[in-house]
């Protein structure tokens, strides 16, 4: 599993993807955040990180799949599943290892804003004044909304040849299992709030206030780890 | 280390890849795995690598069976692919290690295989290129490299010299040879001069089941059921009249004055034919016994599937065929 994680990630770092990622990531973040007067909370009067942890899953929702879309796409394409598979391997080594090879990435690009935190703590009237908890519930929120969508992408990677495609598919279950299907929730009468909890943003929401419940981080580990588990079963079957 | 394959069957869809092939390969042992195209080569070593799950039947590697201890099996067995992926964006040194990692070499252990595989395949020179960079004969060194990495006691070769020039392919046989000496090796090939030149011992299937498995030597001596001889005369021959010459059982014409004349049982035509010309006064510009080659050994066990053109004329023994 290491070895495929330290491949993958390595592959990141030499392929620009990485560089190109938290480079977009930071600037479409701090511009929202600092420069654009609808969302900036310069002008929002209220020393919050409101900005970055509503917006930020947006973001992610684009950047994530771009990250993930190649890794077993491009593999099938070139033919080197067949190489990684005739190695001493588990099917699990080479999933888990593509997930979290993925994951750090998102965590690395999370990082900087971090300095977003330290800025707003001593813009603060009077300074320090700011919600440290549910920075924290947040951060811990972002980061594991952004392992979901790693999960989500190298599945849809798994299910085609194709980048573009896994891109796309990516993109959309991410955007459905975040929102969509909490939009959806109001049509469904009494089963509402069961619609509501199968989405990220009742446990996303839930997390950012700063109480990290057991069952939101349940939640998010299980959603992993059966997105993982199906993508599992889909690269065993590539014969 | 030996290699059982017994009763291996695959089925795509409904299309019978393999069907209930069975052979074994002793430690040690080179042999040539032989097929047209779409015989179910790749197929067979496929399932060997445990890459592709067989429909029915086992495989057999150093004791292991590959379905239920597939990590025990791909420890043992190094394999080139028949398209030799390989990671493009890495170096070649860089490959090579992330390769031997996953055997479970580390530190010290690892940088020195890798630097012997380096030498071993003739990388030295290309070792700081990315592979993208590398022409086709030395990522299939590379490839090579990768399949020997951790001293695999079992190596499976995916027609490891297609798309070489003939310097390169002397090389690359030269080398599977020398680390063979205490391996068990099977490649597959459409070189048959390869085959004679390496192996111990051929095994041909045509569409998905076994039609040969023997020793190179008895496979050549057991074919050898009629004798043919290419004749060139100087000036026009009846051609009615070769057919009247004492056990000549059929008379080909290839073209001009020259003709390839298949004769009954294993007499040779020869001196036949000396006295033929001579009687007549007419000169003899050629005349040569075709020996009994793998080719047509080949041809024999799958002709079915070749294409015509090549029929009226056995390839030379350098020949590649053409579509198989």
């Amino acid at each position: 599993m290491l070895h495929i994680f330290k491949k993958e990630f390595t592959s990141f770092l030499n392929s620009l993807i990485a560089y190109m990622v938290i480079a977009v990531f930071l600037t479409g973040i701090g511009l929202l955040m600092w420069v654009f007067p609808e969302t900036s909370v310069l002008d929002y009067g209220f020393a919050d990180m409101d900005t970055l942890f509503s917006l930020g899953p947006f973001v992610f929702i684009f950047l994530v799949p771009a990250i993930t879309m190649k890794s077993f796409a491009e593999e099938k394409k070139l033919g080197t599943l067949e190489l990684l598979f005739t190695k001493p391997l588990t099917d699990w080594d080479i999933v888990v290892g593509k997930f979290l090879a993925g994951f750090l990435l998102v965590i690395i690009a999370l990082l900087p804003t971090l300095v977003y935190y330290f800025s707003i703590v001593s813009l603060g009237s009077p300074a320090g004044n700011v919600d440290t908890p549910g920075v924290i519930g947040s951060y811990v929120g972002l980061s594991l909304l952004g392992g979901v969508f790693c999960s989500i992408g190298i599945f849809a990677s798994s299910i085609t040849p194709n980048q573009i495609v896994a891109f796309i598919l990516a993109a959309f279950f991410c955007f459905i299992l975040y929102s969509g299907l909490d939009s959806f929730s109001s049509f469904f009468g009494s089963q509402a709030l069961f619609i509501k909890q199968l989405g990220i943003l009742y446990h996303y929401e839930s997390i950012s206030k700063g109480l990290i419940d057991s069952r939101d981080l349940l939640y998010f580990l299980s959603v992993i780890s059966l997105t993982l588990l199906l993508t599992k079963i889909k690269v065993s079957q590539h014969n | 280390m030996s290699l059982e394959i017994r009763h291996l069957t695959k089925v795509y869809g409904n299309q019978k890849a393999l069907n209930d092939i069975s052979f074994s390969v002793r430690g040690g042992e080179i042999v040539g795995f032989l097929g047209p195209n779409g015989a179910g080569k790749s197929t067979t070593m496929k399932i060997t690598t445990g890459f592709l799950q067989a429909t029915a039947g086992e495989v057999v590697v150093g004791g292991f069976n590959v379905m239920d201890q597939p990590i025990q099996v791909k420890r043992i067995i190094g394999y080139l692919p028949e398209h030799n992926p390989l990671y493009q964006d890495m170096y070649v040194h860089e490959h090579l290690s992330f390769v031997g990692g996953i055997y479970g070499l580390t530190a010290t252990g690892l940088k020195q295989r890798v630097g012997a595989m380096i030498e071993l395949c003739g990388l030295s020179r290309e070792q700081n290129k990315k592979i993208e960079e590398l022409s086709k004969g030395y990522r299939q060194r590379v490839g090579l490299a990768q399949a020997l990495i951790h001293d695999p006691q079992v190596l499976i070769l995916d027609e490891p010299t297609t798309g070489l020039d003939p310097n390169q392919i002397v090389e690359i046989r030269k080398l599977i040879k020398e680390i063979s000496l205490n391996k068990t090796v099977v490649f597959s090939t459409h070189i048959m001069q390869e085959v004679q030149a390496i192996c111990d011992r051929v095994i041909v299937i045509n569409k998905g089941e076994l039609v040969a498995d023997d020793k190179l030597v008895n496979l050549l001596q057991h074919e050898s059921k009629s004798i043919s001889v290419e004749v060139e005369f100087e000036t026009i021959v009846d051609v009615a009249e070769l057919r009247s010459l004492t056990n000549v059982k059929e008379v080909i014409s290839l073209g001009g004055n020259k003709f390839k004349l298949v004769g009954e049982g294993d007499t040779d035509l020869r001196p036949e034919i000396f006295k033929f010309s001579s009687e007549r006064k007419i000169s003899l510009l050629g005349l040569k016994k075709e020996d009994v080659s793998l080719e047509s050994v080949f041809h024999e066990l799958t002709a079915e599937s070749l294409v015509s053109g090549i029929n009226s004329q056995v390839p030379s023994p350098n020949a590649q065929f053409p579509n198989v």
